[in-house]
This record gives structure tokens, C-alpha cells and sequence, in this order.
């Protein structure tokens, strides 16, 4: 299946024409965009080299510092087949180590890519061969696992075809790669997150808002100043620095995918953000799901969809007018949008919606997700403390003598977490965490479309192991806001945190809680996910998760990859400060 | 849950696949269950281990058996294992020993519908696995910058909180207040500095401080060193021990005692409220007080409530790192330090207009 098959256009030159027109003309000004089709570079076969390398990369017109690969960012479309081994020769041509990890990619632990987990990582002007079978078919994508370099353009898509008919109908697919980019070197986006609390953030409530009635009412400011905790913290690096990519475009330069009129269009999404979360949507095209994080699940018609960092989508739409349409990623703040145009012919543009209101986070934000009484308390939650059953809940908090406001919590209450460390790094513990896996994310609850949670979803095949999960384990996700501090259970990864120990071949349930306001994609090295949704041998699987502020999700799985895997937080700052550990998956012999 | 989403897979799948390609698609599934990719075990290269099949090899999956492509062996409720918890298979290769069956396997509840069980969690390993693969020697060093990478770096800041110009009865005057430090998210070293003065005349004073700071809580930290004065007067040495951080209602506070080497012992305590009044325009007002345990005339200190300062300031954040402002400075002496000042003929209270520069690096 190649990618696009009507190769009917010679646009690329209009990518010049507009990257030109964009440097000295406001983008969204331009009364014609020229628009343009510029494909990936493709490689794929049985040998595959791959060069990383500084080069620099012009977005909207300026010029900045990337880390490229094959000359290109992103990095070339990776294509492989379903049954072949894979021989990837990656050349590292930096002044200092790098290593490219192959994300969602079951493979042996020594070729997953991880410098200090899974291998040394790639010297200066040296080479690793990575080889391992492809075991499986889908989206995915690479990137590399070195420092900050993520940040700078070292990713790129990864599509294995299956080795017998895909399930999935289409005429025509796009890879769509989103991502961020800054002109501050990532190192400089760090710092001053490290010593500028919400540095980034330019829409925080103020005075003139009050004033003119927007957002909270005095008394609620009064009482979230109490907590000290911003409502308006949603997303810690956003669009007052970043301009977010499409395939390496920004907006203004109108990345253009084509598809002629009634045609089924595969679009493979991929979120290669360093720290952006989007909310995906094509106004006036519905999206069917067709497969979450590579593998197929049962076609979901949705008008919108939030995207996590690392997390991959692909869906289905079928224009069948001959118009252009706006694909629109909105970041999940609202400072910004990634935005590209499918058209039926190259040129074309659609209107581009405004951005809307950024949301504000509320209290079940804040892990008192079981105060509304509206939110899912399952038994096993409510035995572990998470939450309480809606129908205990009035009596309960009498007995706590709590008012009609809740609030008087106690923000960080350590026994309600024993496991998490009394740490600095730890701002805040959800007193009354809820499963938030059947919600859409933050600003997105009120949509009067369909926007598809977690709950939605149901693996296209039955799961390939439905046994019941042996043990459990709690993970917290905490983190300090004002000191950019983020762990697990309060240990930072720099801290010496020790693996979690796993016995190769056990089924074990783990419960992530987010301790903080913030959202996190956790993402598990080397293996498949089932989310537990109630979809019993049906759950969807995945290879990264969002756990939404002051939520939990839960998955089951079996710790069938032997090797010492990476297990972090896929917002790249969250894991430069801390917020990772390794799994180990030992036989059981090591364990006796 | 499990009918109706079944029921929507099947109708699904024929939706997925185009018309052209339905048939002879199917054909396959119908004569060859094992045969879709995705229903097809992952086979894994577990270097020195042995292969590990973890899954049943064929599956006539609910929605084509629906659809009559295949006839499933037996129902979803027989094929579990009696202890789903460990399967035959698995306890065949000892990774697991059955235990009685459980009633939700009874009540047809499957997968991830299940309950945990209570296996006690394996042991933390006391080494690494790469170490087998590759040179332990460059492991260690891979293993050390990573862990240095996730958390473990030291940051250095500098910063001016305050730098203007004092326009006042007398002669006008400046004023400066500076921080920095360098470390990591616990321990750093901090300093500190503060002064003042007049135009055309010597300094005024000036107040160093070099700290250890750590942080104590998530918000709070516990600073303690030394603090050299300079300036009018004799100099003086001092230890201190104070805090700064962030209270609640977003009050940054920040207060110290300090003993000096003639034994004196005073204290002081500070803090500010940023109000934004747009995303880039802040009203800032702050206070500051000392205190003495003793008179102290020789500097002009006298004992109890000595001096207060109040500031409203009003700031333009150009860049969050650059902000210009103006505003205003009242200050007053109390009690021995105003009759100390009076005599000295100063005056005791006063009030400036300032114009400055808030910044940091």
C-alpha cells in the first residue's frame, strides 16, 4: 500500500512560494495560500540507514536549529512489513550520544533504544545497528531517547503494514506528524520552567478578567489562592513559545494532504510532541477510530479526539464534496493550533476556526474527582480509598464534618498514599482520586459533539492474554508545580529510584493515581496495555496512556518482555525532572 | 457491555473493509482462524531465555463466528481456565500455581472485568540486564548521565528584584535588592544582596548575605549562613537563619534572624503580592519589617518594631524576564530608632517615588 497513490501534483514548489510569502506577510493574512503537497521521504527494506545530524529547518519562513535525520524533520517515514526483520543502521553524525527509540515497537530490550536502561546509547560519530523482528502491524513512530534532542526534531513515523489484509479499508492514506517547536533551545525552555513558575503560561486569570466577569468569581479565586493552585496551569510549555508542526509545517504553511472526493482517507496520526496534548477535529468531517496506539479497534465515529504526547491514531474520513477541509490540532490549553488542509486539489484552503476558550481546571482536577458525586466509584476503587460510592458519600463526609463546599481537605495528606515519599516534590496528594478514563480531557467535557475517552474504545481483536491479573500495584504520579519537580511516589528517577519488579510472564493491574493538577501520557516500554474499561477481553491496548489531573487509569498486563524497559512520563520536561523509572521483567528463576 | 459492543464489532467489520476486498478477506479469516495479523501471537526474542507463548494460538474471534466464518470450540466461559489466574499453560511452566476457581470467573466476567489477586510482588533485582548484553563499564556511565538527566541537574539564577532610582526629599537616591543561586532542587547556595545609597554621596549601606538553602516542604525553604553589612557606621557580621517561599493566597514571604558578632539579635520579615491586572501589566505591593531584641545605637537600631516598609509597584512585563516599573516607597523608623535617627538628623519616616527595572537571567 504506498502512500498516496495518485501521484498527480508537482506542488512542492509551492512549499517555497509560501514559506517565502510567510516571512514577510502575517500567515493567516495571506488572501491565497498557495498551499502544498510535500510527502516524507519513505525508506524501508530489509537494510535501513538512518543519519542523525544538526541541520536547521525553516518554519513559517524562519530559520532555527534542528537535529534532523536523514537530513529531514521529521525524520523519514519508516515503512516495514509485518513478518520481516528489521535492520536499522542508525549513524550518529552529533558531537554527542544520541540513540533512537522505536516507541510502541515489541522488540527485544537490548533494541529498544534507551541510553542507561536498554543499551549505551550511540557515541559520537559512531553506529549502532538495531535488528529485531517485526512482530506486528500499525502506526507508530521513533524518536530519539538522548537528553532534550526530541525537542529539537529527532522523531519520525514508523508505519508497519500487516502481513495479511488489512481490516481496514482505505483508497488513501496521509501520515499526519504533530509536533512542537520552539525558537528557545530546549535546554533554555527548562531553565526557566525550573525557575519561573508558569513561565509559559499568558493566560492566567487576572484583575481585568474579574472585572469583566470571566472566568472564576472572587470567591473562587480566594479559595484556589488558599490551595495555591492556577486553574488556568494546563499545559506547562504551550503556544506562547511553540508553533506546533504538521509533518514539520506550521500553520501558515499550510500543509496540504489530498484526496479526491468519496474516498476512504487513512490518516495515521502521530503526536510527537514534546509537550503538546491536542485535541484533534476536521469541521465538517466526522473521524472514525480505526486504531488507537497501532492496533485496530472497532471503528468509533467521533467529531473530535484528544491526542496525548507519544499516543497514536489513526481514523477514517470520507469527504465527499470537492472542497478543502481544516484539519485543526488544538493544543489542550488553547494557546495554539497545528493546522493543515485536506483538499481535493493542492492550493485550496478552508476556513480555519479560532481557537476557543482555554479551559480552566476544576476541583476534580485536584483529585476530589468523587466530591461531585457525579464520577464512577468502582468497588475495587472504593476498597482501595480511591473514592467512595456515591451512596456513602453524604454520610461519609457528615462523619468528616465536611460542608456542602468539600473543601476542607487536606491537600497533602500522606495517608492516603502511604507509598508516596514526604518529598519536596510533592506539592499536592488527590485526596479522592475517580477513574477519569470514560472523560474526553479538560475543556472538552462541555462539547455538544462526540469526542471520544478511553471508554469508547474496544480492541478490533480479542486480547491475547484474559487472564485475571495476579496482583495489583498503585503508581502515584506526583509533582510540585512551583519548583517544576516531577516523580513517581515522590522519588525522582535521579533519586536512584529502584526498577519495579516484575516476574516475566505474570498478569498484574496497575493503577496509575495523578497526585497532580497537571495531565500526564505514561508511557510503558516494550509492551501492550489493556486498559481496564469494562471491555473484559476486549479492553483496548495501548503503549501510552493519559491520566487525566487528579484521575486514575488503570491497566492490566503481562510482563512478557524479559530486559529492564523505561517506564515515564511522555511530556519530555516531566521526564527531565524526574519523572521516570525502569521496569524489569526477570524470569522466574532470578526471583526465587 | 460485552453483547452490544460484540454485536457492533461485527457490524463494524464489514463496514472497515471495502467491498472489493470483502470477500476474499473474509474467505480467509473463515478457513484459516489463526491467520489475521493481529490475532497472532507476538513472538519475542528473549535473547538467553527460552520462547514464551503467553497466548491460545487460534481465536475464531466472536464477530466472525457471528457471522458464520467460523465455529468457535467452545464458549468463552468453558475455554477459561479454571483459574484464570493461571492458566494450565502457564502453570505448566511453573510461572504460577492454579488456585481454586473464583466465583467472577463463574459469572462469566473475562479479561480485564476481573479482580486482582493478592500474589505477593516479586523482589527489586540488585542488578541490571543490559549488563549481561553490553560493557558494564559503559553501561554505568549510560546509566549515570541518564539518571543525572531525569532530575539530577543544577541550575543557576540570578535575579533583580528590585533596581530603581529613588526620587525623594534630599537628594535622590537608588536602591538595590539581588539574588542568586546555583543547585539543585534541594540544596543550593544562595546569595543575597541588598543596598542603598545616595547620589554623589558614599554608599549608604549594604547588606550581603551568603546562604545555604534547603528546600523543606513543597513550597518552603530553610536558609541559613552569614550576612556581612557595609556602609554608615561600624560593619557587622552576622549568622542568620531564615526561610523564604511561597504562603498561601500567593503571598511570597520570606524572614530571618540574624545574630550579630557584638551578640545583638534582630529579625526581619518581607513579602509581596504580585496582582495582575493583564497578562503583562502587575501591581505589586510589599511590606518589610525589623525587629531588634536590643538598642544598638552604634547602628543606629533601636529595640522592638525598629522599621517598616511599604512598596506598590507597577510593573510592565516587556518579556516575563524584563519588566520596567514605577511606583511608590513609604518608610518609617519606630520608637530608639526614629530618636536615633532624628538625632542624627535624618528624618523617620519618608516617601519615595521609584522608577526600575525587575529582572533576572
Amino acid at each position: 500500500m504506498q502512500i498516496d497513490r495518485r501521484q498527480f501534483i508537482g506542488a512542492a514548489a509551492g512549499g517555497g512560494a509560501a514559506a517565502a510569502l510567510a516571512a514577510w506577510m502575517p500567515a493567516w493574512a495571506q488572501p491565497v495560500s498557495p498551499g502544498f503537497k510535500a510527502q516524507l521521504p519513505t525508506v524501508s527494506g530489509d537494510d535501513i540507514t538512518l543519519r542523525i545530524a544538526r541541520q536547521t529547518m525553516r518554519v513559517e519562513g524562519k530559520v532555527a536549529r534542528a537535529i534532523g535525520i536523514n537530513g529531514t524533520i521529521p525524520g523519514p517515514l519508516i515503512r516495514l512489513r509485518e513478518g520481516q526483520r528489521a535492520r536499522l543502521t542508525v549513524v550518529n553524525e552529533l558531537d554527542e550520544d544520541s540513540s533512537i527509540h522505536w516507541h510502541g515497537l515489541i522488540l527485544p530490550f537490548q533494541m529498544d533504544g534507551v541510553p542507561g536502561v536498554s543499551f549505551p546509547g550511540i557515541k559520537p560519530c559512531s553506529t549502532f545497528v538495531y535488528e529485531f523482528p517485526v512482530v506486528q502491524a500499525g502506526t507508530y513512530w521513533y524518536h530519539s531517547h538522548s537528553g532534550l534532542q526530541e525537542q529539537l526534531g529527532h522523531y519520525g513515523p514508523i508505519v508497519i503494514d500487516p502481513k495479511d489484509v488489512d481490516p481496514i479499508g482505505y483508497d488513501r492514506e496521509h501520515v499526519i506528524v504533530l509536533s512542537d517547536h520552539s525558537r528557545l533551545s530546549p535546554e533554555a525552555i527548562f531553565r526557566k520552567l525550573k525557575v519561573n513558575p508558569g513561565h509559559f503560561n499568558m493566560q492566567r486569570q487576572t484583575l481585568g478578567g474579574l472585572l469583566a466577569g470571566k472566568d472564576q468569581s472572587l470567591k473562587e479565586r480566594v479559595e484556589w489562592g488558599a490551595m495555591r493552585m492556577d486553574p488556568t496551569d494546563i499545559a506547562d510549555v504551550n503556544g506562547s513559545t511553540y508553533t506546533f508542526l504538521v509533518n514539520g509545517h506550521g500553520p501558515s504553511d499550510n500543509w496540504t494532504a489530498l484526496f479526491a472526493p468519496g474516498e476512504r482517507v487513512r490518516l495515521r496520526i502521530v503526536n510527537a510532541s514534546a509537550m503538546s496534548i491536542f485535541n484533534v477535529r476536521v469541521p465538517g468531517l466526522r473521524m472514525t477510530i480505526v486504531q488507537a496506539d497501532g492496533l485496530n479497534v472497532v471503528p468509533l465515529p467521533v467529531d473530535e479526539f484528544q491526542i496525548g504526547v507519544a499516543e497514536t491514531y489513526d481514523v477514517i474520513v470520507t469527504p465527499v464534496e470537492d472542497r478543502a477541509y481544516s484539519f485543526v490540532a488544538e493544543v489542550n490549553d488553547r494557546s495554539g493550533m497545528a493546522r493543515a488542509t485536506l483538499a481535493p486539489r493542492a492550493g485550496m484552503i478552508a476556513a480555519v476556526p479560532p481557537l476557543r476558550k482555554r479551559p480552566l481546571a476544576t476541583m476534580k482536577d485536584m483529585g476530589m474527582g468523587a466530591m461531585g458525586g457525579d464520577a464512577p466509584c468502582p468497588a475495587e476503587h472504593a476498597a482501595m480509598r480511591h473514592c467512595m460510592p456515591a451512596a456513602d458519600a453524604g454520610a461519609d463526609h457528615a462523619a468528616m464534618g465536611h460542608g456542602a463546599g468539600g473543601m476542607n481537605h487536606s491537600m497533602r495528606d500522606f495517608d492516603v498514599a502511604p507509598q508516596v515519599k514526604r518529598d519536596p516534590s510533592v506539592q499536592t496528594i488527590s485526596p479522592m482520586p475517580v477513574d477519569r478514563m470514560g472523560e474526553p480531557g479538560q475543556g472538552l467535557e462541555d462539547a455538544q459533539r462526540k469526542v471520544m475517552t478511553y471508554r469508547d474504545l474496544v480492541a478490533l481483536d480479542r486480547n491475547p492474554d484474559f487472564r485475571a491479573p495476579g496482583r495489583s500495584l498503585d503508581i502515584h504520579l506526583t509533582g510540585n508545580m512551583e519548583r517544576f519537580m516531577w516523580s513517581f511516589d515522590g522519588v525522582k528517577m535521579s533519586d536512584h529510584h529502584e526498577p519495579i519488579p516484575f516476574i516475566e510472564g505474570e498478569r498484574v493491574r496497575v493503577n496509575l493515581i495523578n497526585d497532580s493538577m497537571m495531565v500526564h501520557p505514561i508511557h510503558l516500554h516494550g509492551h501492550f496495555f489493556e486498559l481496564v474499561t469494562g471491555k473484559g477481553d476486549r479492553a483496548p491496548r495501548k503503549h501510552t496512556v493519559i491520566v487525566q489531573p487528579g484521575g486514575i487509569a488503570t491497566f492490566d498486563f503481562t510482563a512478557d518482555a524479559l530486559g529492564d524497559w523505561a517506564f515515564h512520563c511522555h511530556l519530555l520536561y516531566h521526564m527531565h525532572a524526574g519523572m521516570m523509572r525502569v521496569v524489569s521483567v526477570r524470569p522466574k528463576e532470578d526471583a526465587a | 457491555m460485552m453483547p452490544a459492543s460484540l454485536l457492533l464489532a461485527g457490524l463494524c467489520a464489514f463496514a472497515l473493509v471495502p467491498p472489493a476486498a470483502a470477500q476474499s478477506d473474509h474467505a480467509v479469516h473463515g478457513s484459516a482462524p489463526s491467520a489475521p495479523a493481529a490475532d497472532e501471537p507476538v513472538a519475542m526474542d528473549h535473547g538467553d531465555g527460552g520462547q514464551m507463548d503467553m497466548e491460545p494460538s487460534t481465536t475464531c474471534a466472536p464477530e466472525h463466528a457471528a457471522m458464520g466464518h467460523c465455529t468457535p470450540e467452545a464458549t468463552d466461559a468453558a475455554e477459561a481456565p479454571a483459574d484464570p489466574a493461571c492458566p494450565p499453560e502457564h502453570a505448566a511452566m511453573g510461572h504460577c500455581a492454579p488456585a481454586a476457581s473464583t466465583p467472577t470467573a463463574a459469572s462469566g466476567a473475562v479479561g480485564t472485568d476481573l479482580p486482582p489477586g493478592d500474589s505477593p510482588a516479586p523482589p527489586v533485582p540488585d542488578d541490571w540486564y543490559a549488563d549481561r548484553l553490553y560493557p558494564e563499564g559503559e553501561m554505568e556511565h549510560s546509566r549515570h548521565v541518564m539518571m543525572q538527566e531525569s532530575g539530577g541537574l543544577t541550575t543557576a539564577f540570578l535575579s533583580f528584584s528590585l533596581a530603581e532610582y529613588q526620587a525623594r526629599k534630599g537628594r535622590d537616591g537608588y536602591r538595590w535588592e539581588a539574588e542568586g543561586w546555583y543547585g539543585g532542587d534541594i540544596n543550593r547556595i544562595t546569595l543575597k544582596s541588598k543596598g542603598e545609597g545616595a547620589f554623589g554621596e558614599a554608599i549608604e549601606s549594604t547588606e550581603t548575605q551568603l546562604l545555604y538553602s534547603r528546600a523543606v516542604g513543597p513550597y518552603f525553604n530553610l536558609q541559613a549562613g552569614v550576612r556581612q553589612d557595609a556602609g554608615h557606621g561600624p560593619d557587622r557580621t552576622y549568622a542568620t537563619v531564615g526561610f523564604e517561599g511561597l504562603a498561601p493566597y500567593w503571598f511570597e514571604v520570606e524572614g530571618a534572624l540574624f545574630l550579630s558578632n557584638k551578640g545583638d539579635l534582630s529579625g526581619r520579615i518581607e513579602g509581596y503580592y504580585d496582582q495582575r491586572i493583564t497578562q503583562k501589566l502587575i501591581l505589586q505591593p510589599m511590606a518589610e519589617f525589623n525587629f531588634a531584641a536590643q538598642d544598638a545605637p552604634e547602628i543606629g537600631i533601636g529595640s522592638g518594631l525598629s522599621d517598616m516598609e511599604l512598596g506598590l509597584r507597577l510593573r510592565y512585563e516587556v518579556v516575563r524576564e524584563f519588566a520596567p516599573y514605577v511606583g511608590f516607597e513609604w518608610a518609617r523608623k519606630f520608637g530608639d530608632t526614629a530618636r536615633f535617627a532624628r538625632a542624627a538628623g535624618e528624618d523617620a519616616s519618608g516617601v519615595s517615588f521609584v522608577m526600575g527595572v525587575r529582572a533576572w537571567f
